[in-house]
């Protein structure tokens, strides 16, 4: 029999989450719902209808949820579509033709399901009007929910053994599930290294490597693959040799991780004795052990919209509740931050209303105004869990003046319903607001004037300033951290936001960039808060340079005028003083 | 049975929130009710039905009740298409 050696084959990608792992391939494709004919015996036909009725039922309790949730909070004009929704699974004549086609026919549900809601889509379709093909999209949603009902799907991949999954592309929802079997890393075709998905593998401390392109097409399942998540890197098919190679590596970096362990305790503290908080960014629960283990001053980031993954309402202030409580607890003595929902309009509205441009729509805090009902709920979750002042609140994508003012009004109104009804909170509760939109870090002076703290957020404000999508990674290497327009106006945020003696910190992935950290620390930052991962790393340097010097180097960053200069300043700087740390 | 011309006043047509409504109308009474436009006859009391009439506004629909309460019903449903479904006409 032949043996035919496979091809070491290295592709090169976007490093998402560090690591480097070593294993067999696990080819993830998402689940496509596809309906097979089936003929069924008459036998069958009782339980056919019994399956369809039961898939019926899990149906309309799902909708009704949703349906309730959107007419509490949203108001009955987006409810009412969903109250459509639900009409249409109680439709007499739909059903009545399927369970007399069932008998008829000899056909599974499934299809006939399908079938019948085919003939009325293609009606609808037909149409001229704009509006009626999108009312088709209710049919198809209503479709979807029984189809998935009738297979009973579980969320639980079937997986066994150790494996780096591989696929086109990962939603968040796909890496929360994943994590609970055993998962070298993950490689994805699409996407950034900001991108959920990303920021949820570092979370979990697993690998990733993101970008590669065509990866989905040159492996299989089982094929053995090495992840470099720190370079980037992709090797399927290693040799011997490089087997080697990679061990190595992979045993230097946790023996350096190990050293870095002792840092736990002590304090984020320049050499000449500045002291700047380094918190950790947390997305899950389930990260604040790891957190603390990583010696984090506290959360300056705890995103709230993780929450809502994978649901189809916002959870209630009582749930709320007891997420931030947890937290508070988690972290006592020190303190968390908790950034009010920062989500696109989409997940709020009817399925026909799309953005066009969503990036610059309908999302963040300008959500959160136009629904109060929401917003109120939140605010006094976070308000009640603030009883023992360790939280403070924080304030997405804030544009101008009057959404914090407005913002403000509504904690007001919080703290107002929460007094009367003597309930404890913070009263003196910290407020801040997210550096993100280019205007904010105009204005970073006059929204100093009304908060207590601004926290710069690099992911978006780089995108929003350079015009990148960092999702895409045809323009991915234009998103540049240290493009000189970037340096400036973290210069200038810095500089005006402590006018008024705010404290500046920043909570963007380029706080966690070990090749940053320097410039940050001599632009003047206060905080970092950073994916708890690189934590060590970033205390470390920290600890071992002089404030003083840090502002040189920063100075000197300031006129160079190329984002290839200011990096390649930087990178030898690193080589020079910390040859050990891992640069991307 | 009667019979009865009606016209479609609000500005977005028969759209899934006047389904809804006409849908949810329908079922309180116990008479059969047909919607006709061109020649496509549909269950008025079937959602489904109803969405796919797509009728935008001005179009004119026959409307048939057939059963114990058909004037009743017929004299609701005119109220609410003259309403223009309680939307902007």
């Amino acid at each position: 029999m032949d043996q035919t050696v496979e091809q070491e084959l290295r592709l090169k990608g976007i490093p998402a989450s560090p690591g480097i792992a070593i294993g067999p391939v696990y080819l993830f494709r998402k689940h496509e719902p596809t309906v097979q004919i089936r003929t069924i015996t008459s036998e069958e036909v009782t339980g056919e209808i019994e399956r369809l009725q039961n898939a019926l039922v899990r149906s309309k309790k799902e909708l009704t949820k949703v349906f309730e949730f959107a007419d509490q909070k949203l108001g009955s004009e987006q409810s009412k579509i969903f109250e459509a929704q639900l009409l249409l699974l109680d439709d007499a004549v739909l059903f009545e033709v399927v369970y007399e086609r069932l008998r008829r026919e000899r056909k599974n549900v499934e299809f006939l399901i399908q079938n019948e809601i085919e003939k009325y889509h293609q009606l609808m379709m037909a149409s001229k009007d704009e509006a009626t093909h999108e009312r088709a999209n209710d049919l198809l949603d209503v479709r979807n929910r029984i189809l998935r009902n009738l297979e009973e799907q579980k969320l639980i991949s079937r997986i066994e053994g150790m494996h780096v999954i591989v696929s086109h592309t990962l939603a968040a929802a796909d890496v929360l599930i994943f994590s609970r079997n055993d998962v070298l890393a993950y490689v994805t075709e699409v996407g950034g290294a900001t991108s959920h998905m990303a920021l949820l593998a570092r979370a979990l401390k697993i690998p990733a490597v993101v970008g590669v392109h065509q990866v989905s097409l040159l492996v299989h399942s089982n094929v053995p693959i090495i992840v470099d998540g720190y370079n980037g890197v992709i090797v399927i098919h290693p040799s011997p040799k490089t087997l080697k190679e990679y061990e190595k590596k992979k045993a230097k970096y946790s023996t350096f991780e190990e050293a870095l362990a002792p840092l736990r305790d002590l304090p984020a503290e320049t050499l000449d004795g500045r002291r700047i908080t380094l918190a950790a960014n947390v997305e899950l629960v389930e990260e604040l052990e790891f957190i603390k283990l990583q010696g984090a001053d506290g959360i300056g980031l705890y995103r709230t919209e993780s929450m809502l993954i994978g649901k189809e309402v916002f959870p209630s202030e009582e749930e709320q509740y007891a997420v931030y409580r947890r937290i508070a607890d988690a972290v006592y003595p020190k303190h968390a931050i908790i950034r009010t929902f920062d989500i696109g309009g989409d997940k709020l509205m009817a399925q026909s209303v799309k953005e066009n441009n969503p990036f610059l729509g309908w999302r963040g805090v300008r959500v959160m105004l136009d629904k109060p009902q929401i917003f109120l709920d939140q605010l006094r979750a976070i308000l009640r869990a603030s009883a023992r002042k360790n939280l403070a609140l924080m304030v997405p994508m804030v544009t101008n003046i009057k959404e914090v003012q407005l913002s403000k009004q509504l904690i007001a109104q919080a703290k107002d319903d929460l007094r009367a009804h003597k309930i404890a909170f913070d009263e003196k509760i910290p407020i801040g607001v997210m550096v993100e939109v280019p205007a904010a870090a105009v204005i970073a002076d006059h929204l100093a004037r009304e908060v207590n703290f601004l926290s710069i957020g690099t992911n978006d404000l780089i995108q929003y300033l350079l015009a990148v999508d960092r999702g895409n990674d045809i323009v991915s290497e234009l998103f540049q951290e240290f493009h000189p327009a970037v340096i400036r106006f973290l210069r200038r945020i810095i500089e005006r936001g402590k006018q008024k003696r705010t404290w500046v910190g920043m909570c963007g992935q380029m706080a966690g960039d070990p090749l940053a950290t320097i410039l940050l620390v001599g632009l003047g930052l206060d905080e970092f808060s950073v994916v708890p991962t690189v934590l060590p790393e970033i205390k470390k340097i920290i600890r071992s340079i002089r404030y003083t010097d840090a502002v040189k180097v920063a100075e000197h960053a300031l006129t160079l005028n190329s984002e290839d200069e200011i990096e390649k300043y930087l990178r030898h700087l690193m080589k020079q003083k910390f040859p050990e740390i891992p640069i991307g | 049975m009667i019979e009865h011309e009606i016209t479609i006043r609000n500005r977005a047509g028969l759209h899934t929130r006047p389904a809804a409504a006409i849908v949810k109308l329908a079922a309180k009474f116990k008479s059969e009710f047909y919607i006709e436009k061109d020649s496509l006859q549909i269950n008025g009391k079937s959602i489904i039905g109803v969405m796919t009439l797509a009728a935008e506004q001005g179009s004119h629909l026959l409307v048939r009740f057939d059963g114990p309460d058909e004037e009743e019903a017929y004299l609701a449903m005119a109220e609410l298409f003259e309403s223009g479904f309680g939307e902007p006409i």
